[in-house]
């Protein structure tokens, strides 16, 4: 079967975010909010997603830009494409982690068009799962990564509950380094929600990787002064450096006085189906001077517990370095 | 060679399995003619054809796409190189279809139509994007540049192009359009470019044959000629 025509839907264009939510509050489960499209079209090419009613955010100009907030903080529109949120300057003097995790996002036309939402609310890449088998994750009864053949070189070290995809996201682990809150819009109004408890395990619910309900929009994330102007540390470790995913990826802010971490966040991505964030490793840190020999011990804490799958245990060691890294470089 | 690599180009075979619109019937006529595709695709354009013939093609036709009251309309404007053209648009109709095959340049080329191999690269307000990841209905308001819109009115090479022979910069010349677009996008953002500039600008094009120094040298030739056009 060609993969390539997508299947036939409605398609609305709505000129403002309670409309979108209207459209979609109506669509229910055969509703799709469509933001830069690049993860999106590739489900409905797939005919593995089948969206009845799709609700094209793109025109939803009141979801562009980035917005200084009285605290000192800034409020980032969903729809801002990643290139924008890479150069912004107001980002990058505050907020690099987040400008450096979003220059690595996929090839730069991708980041051309993708949005900063898109990134956050984008599906796993677990490929059993994007073929369109019958697993956990879809509705199904099995997992085919974590069975004795199952290919799962990408797959998590924590928080496996039947599923054991991981969250693919580059900007995620920032935001949660970042303390972000993740503005979510319905018919009801607004709520903040903070980065750590945007994002779910298949624990909570194994058919989805966010907590947005159908209706729901994820409008802004807001970044706190608390963190504006800290040393912060980004790297991503993939095959390739353009369009693939992580292999794993850390995100780390802190504050620094004298020699002494004061304060520290710091999270992990592709380890876990959400961002990772790494207490042990903040617990070990934090109150200790920064240097080689506190990095040691951070990455030491970093990979307690992790449970590798048959062909990830590479990615033990590999997070163990890259928390050191981020605690000596930062 | 060259026929296989074209098809490979082209959307290979969207049409004839998809059931609802007739594609069994449809089918035969059109895979006795597969030899030449292109020919027959434009034939069909040029013959009035368009909506349904295209529709078999791509395996969507007027009857099965259609908007639903409340839904986008079809029929749309776009501003294609400087030219307003009034086109059908189906609402699942990516970009890059709506340009190779509803307006016939096809030289914005379909490899993985997945927005992994760069072919498809067109302009979106002087933006370098992937055709083949948007709807056309997303980008119903802005200008879009296809490598046909590139050359003067005098049918003088753009630079970027100039350059791409002097240096000879493609080998099998497939991806070569998405190349050069990302390059002008480059050049008009950032006429002076550092040669890690230009590898990251055109690091969105995947290259089969490797002739990734060869573009990169065309592109720097390219800013060094720059007093034209760019």
């Amino acid at each position: 079967m060609s993969k390539d025509m997508m299947a036939a839907f409605e398609l609305y264009q709505p000129d403002s975010v309670d409309g979108a939510i209207e459209l979609l509050r109506e669509a229910g489960d055969s509703g799709w909010a469509l933001a830069g499209g690049n993860d999106s079209l590739d489900w409905f090419k797939d005919r593995v997603k089948r969206p009845g009613t799709i609700v094209d955010l793109s025109g939803l100009d009141e979801l562009k830009g980035v917005r200084e907030l009285p605290d000192g903080g800034i409020e980032i529109g969903a729809l801002t494409t990643l290139t924008d949120v890479e150069n912004d300057a107001l980002i990058r003097e505050r907020y690099s982690l987040l400008a450096d995790a979003a220059g690595r996002v996929a090839s730069p036309q991708i980041r051309n068009v993708g949005t900063l939402g898109g990134n956050l609310c984008q599906d796993t890449r677990c490929w059993y799962y994007r073929y369109g088998v019958d697993c956990y994750r879809a509705g199904g009864d099995s997992c085919y990564a974590d069975s004795p053949q199952g290919q799962n070189r990408e797959h998590c070290l924590w928080g496996a509950d039947r599923c054991v995809a991981v969250s693919p996201s580059d900007t995620a682990p920032a935001m949660v380094a970042l303390d972000a809150r993740m503005v979510v819009r319905n018919a009801d109004g607004d709520r903040e929600v903070a980065a750590e408890d945007f994002f779910i395990g298949p624990d909570i619910d194994i058919e989805r990787m966010t907590i947005l309900e159908p209706g729901e929009i994820l409008t802004a994330v807001r970044l706190p002064a608390e963190w504006a102007g800290a040393r912060f540390y980004f790297e991503k470790v993939a095959d390739r450096n353009v369009w693939d995913f992580a292999l794993v990826s850390i995100a780390a802010a802190m504050v620094v006085n004298g020699d002494t971490i004061d304060r520290i966040r710091i999270a992990a991505g592709a380890v876990e189906c959400v961002p990772r964030r790494l207490s042990a490793v903040e617990n070990a840190a934090t109150g200790q001077p920064k240097n080689a020999a506190t990095a040691q011990v951070a990455g030491q804490a970093a990979i307690r517990g992790a449970t590798p799958l048959n062909f990830n245990h590479f990615k033990i060691p590999l997070l163990q370095n890259l928390v050191t890294r981020a605690i000596r470089d930062a | 060679m060259s026929d296989k690599h074209e098809t490979q180009g082209m959307y290979p075979e969207p049409a004839f399995d998809r059931g609802g619109d007739g594609g069994d019937g449809a089918a035969a006529p059109i895979a006795s003619l597969r030899a030449s595709r292109r020919q027959f695709i434009k034939g069909v354009i040029a013959s009035g054809a368009a909506v349904s013939g295209a529709g078999v093609l791509i395996g969507c036709s007027g009857g099965d796409g259609g908007a639903s009251a409340g839904g986008v309309e079809r029929m749309i404007r776009l501003m294609v190189n400087g030219v307003e053209r009034t086109v059908d648009v189906l609402p699942n109709e990516t970009l890059a279809m709506t340009l190779r095959y509803k307006l016939n340049l096809t030289g914005t080329k379909l490899g993985c139509d997945r927005g992994e191999c760069g072919a498809c690269t067109v302009l979106i307000d002087d933006v370098a994007s992937y055709g083949c990841s948007m709807l056309t209905h997303s980008i119903r308001a802005k200008a879009i540049t296809t490598i046909e819109g590139l050359e003067g009115a005098d049918g003088s090479l753009h630079a970027v192009q100039q350059a791409m022979i002097d240096e000879l910069g493609p080998q099998c010349g497939f991806c070569t359009p998405g190349q050069v677009m990302s390059a002008v996008a480059l050049l008009r953002s950032n006429p002076n470019p550092t040669r890690d500039q230009v590898r990251m600008a055109l690091s969105g094009n995947l290259c089969r044959c490797g002739a990734y120094d060869n573009y990169t040298n065309a592109v720097m030739r390219a800013a060094q000629n720059a007093a034209q056009n760019i």
